[in-house]
C-alpha cells in the first residue's frame, strides 16, 4: 500500500478516531437521529479538518511551541465560523436542527487530535489526506448510527418512508428508545464490540 | 427565585449535559476510571463553568448581539457581530482556564497537584463551550446564565463520578473480550442516561 492510501484508510477501521482513538464522540451522538443531519456534520467535520490538518502544517514551523494549542484553537476557529455561515446560508433548516453542534466542532477533539499529533510533525500534503480519512472514519460511525436510528426510530430514511408506521395505517410499530440519547451509547457500545471482534488486536490491554 | 431553583433542577437532572445532551463526553470516558481523578475533574469543570458562562454572556450582550454595540456609540447600533461569537468564546474559555490554572497554583498547591493535567484540558471540553452557546441560543440574562453554569457543571460532576465509581466495581465482572474498556463503558452511560431520563418532566 502506498504511503498517502495508508493514511487516507487507516482511520477508516484500524485507527478509526471514534471507536479506537476515543476522539469526537459529543456530536457524534447528538446528532444521529436522522440521517440528513449525521451526513451534514460528517462533511462538515471532514472539511474542517482537512483544511485545518493543512494550515496548521502549513504554519507548523512557524508557530512557537508554547502558543501552539491558542493558534491551533484561532485557525479552527475561522474554519468552523465559515463552515456555520455557509450552513446557513444554503441549508438552512438542517443548520438549525444542528443548532449547537456546528460551533462544537471547535472542540470535537478530532479535529484538535489531529493538528496535535499528525499536522504538527507531517507536510501539508500527508496532512490534509490524513484529515481527509479522519473525517471519513468519523463520518462512517456517524452513518451507521443514523441509519439504524432513523430506521427504528421513525421508519423512515432520509424522511423517505421504508417501513410504513402502524399509525398510519402500514405495520411498523416505531421504537422509540431509538431517537432518545440512550440509543446512540448503545449502537456505538455495539459498533466498537463488532469491530473489536473483528479485529481482535484493537482490543484494549488490561 | 422559583424560576431560578427550577433552571438550576433542570441543568443538573433533566438537561444533564454528558448524558442528556452528550457534552465533554472524551474527558468523560477518558478520566472516568478512579473516582478520586473524576471527583477532582468535576470540581475543576463546575469552577471554569461558573466562571466562564456568565462571562460569555456579558461580552454576548455587551459586544457581539446585534445593536449590542449601541452603547458605544449610535452609529453602531445596527452592528451584528454575532457570528464572532464562536471565536470569541473559545478565546475567552481558554483565557479564563489560563487565569484559573494560575490561580488555583498559587492559592491552592494542593489542589493543583491533584487536577494536575485536567485543568488545561478543559479548555477544549467542549461542556464550556456548549453551555455558553446553549446561553446564546436560549436567551438566559445574567443571572440566569450564572445558575445554568453552575447547575450544568453539578449535573456533569455527577454523571462522571457516578461512571467512576461503577466503573470502579465493574473490574470484578465478567465482561466479553471485544467489549471490554470502551464498548462497555458506551453501554454503560447508556443505561445511566436512561435512568436519568426518569427526571424529566419534574416542575419546581
Amino acid at each position: 500500500m502506498s504511503k498517502d492510501s495508508k493514511v487516507l484508510l487507516d482511520p477508516l477501521f484500524d485507527n478509526n478516531p471514534i471507536a479506537i482513538q476515543v476522539l469526537g464522540i459529543c456530536s457524534a451522538l447528538a446528532v444521529t437521529t436522522k440521517l440528513e443531519t449525521a451526513v451534514v456534520m460528517a462533511i462538515a467535520v471532514t472539511l474542517v479538518t482537512a483544511f485545518s490538518n493543512l494550515a496548521i502544517s502549513v504554519l507548523r514551523n512557524y508557530i512557537p511551541p508554547s502558543i501552539r494549542i491558542i493558534v491551533q484553537l484561532t485557525v479552527i476557529a475561522s474554519l468552523v465560523i465559515v463552515t456555520d455561515q455557509i450552513l446557513k446560508a444554503f441549508v438552512f433548516e438542517i443548520s438549525k436542527q444542528l443548532s449547537v453542534f456546528v460551533g462544537l466542532i471547535i472542540t470535537n477533539c478530532i479535529v484538535m487530535g489531529r493538528a496535535e499529533a499528525f499536522a504538527m510533525q507531517n507536510g501539508p500534503r500527508a496532512s490534509f489526506i490524513d484529515g481527509i480519512g479522519n473525517g471519513l472514519g468519523y463520518g462512517i460511525v456517524l452513518l451507521v448510527v443514523g441509519f439504524f436510528r432513523e430506521l427504528f426510530g421513525t421508519g423512515k430514511l432520509f424522511g423517505m418512508v421504508v417501513f410504513p408506521l402502524a399509525s398510519e395505517g402500514g405495520w411498523y410499530v416505531p421504537n422509540g428508545l431509538m431517537v432518545l440519547s440512550p440509543a446512540a451509547f448503545f449502537l456505538i457500545g455495539g459498533f466498537i464490540w463488532l469491530l473489536r471482534t473483528w479485529k481482535p488486536e484493537l482490543a484494549e490491554k488490561e | 427565585m422559583e424560576a431560578y431553583l427550577s433552571l438550576a433542577v433542570k441543568s443538573i437532572f433533566i438537561e444533564n449535559m454528558a448524558l442528556a445532551f452528550f457534552l465533554g463526553m472524551c474527558s468523560f470516558l477518558a478520566v472516568s476510571k478512579k473516582v478520586e481523578t473524576s471527583i477532582g475533574l468535576g470540581a475543576a469543570v463546575i469552577f471554569v463553568l461558573a466562571i466562564c458562562t456568565p462571562l460569555t454572556n456579558l461580552v454576548y450582550v455587551y459586544l457581539l448581539k446585534e445593536g449590542a454595540l449601541a452603547w458605544l456609540s449610535p452609529g453602531l447600533a445596527k452592528t451584528d457581530l454575532s457570528f464572532l461569537a464562536f471565536l470569541t468564546f473559545i478565546g475567552i474559555i481558554a483565557a479564563a482556564v489560563q487565569v484559573v490554572e494560575m490561580a488555583i497554583e498559587k492559592y491552592a498547591p494542593s489542589l493543583y497537584s491533584a487536577l494536575g493535567v485536567f485543568l488545561p484540558l478543559i479548555a477544549v471540553n467542549c461542556a464550556i463551550l456548549g453551555a455558553a452557546l446553549f446561553m446564546v441560543e436560549r436567551d438566559y440574562n445574567f443571572a440566569e446564565s450564572t445558575i445554568y453554569g453552575i447547575g450544568s457543571g453539578i449535573g456533569w460532576a455527577l454523571a462522571i463520578v457516578a461512571l467512576a465509581a461503577i466503573r470502579e466495581k465493574m473490574r470484578y465482572s465478567d465482561v466479553p473480550r471485544g467489549l471490554r474498556g470502551l464498548g462497555i463503558t458506551f453501554m454503560i452511560t447508556g443505561l445511566m442516561a436512561i435512568g436519568f431520563m426518569a427526571f424529566a418532566g419534574i416542575q419546581l
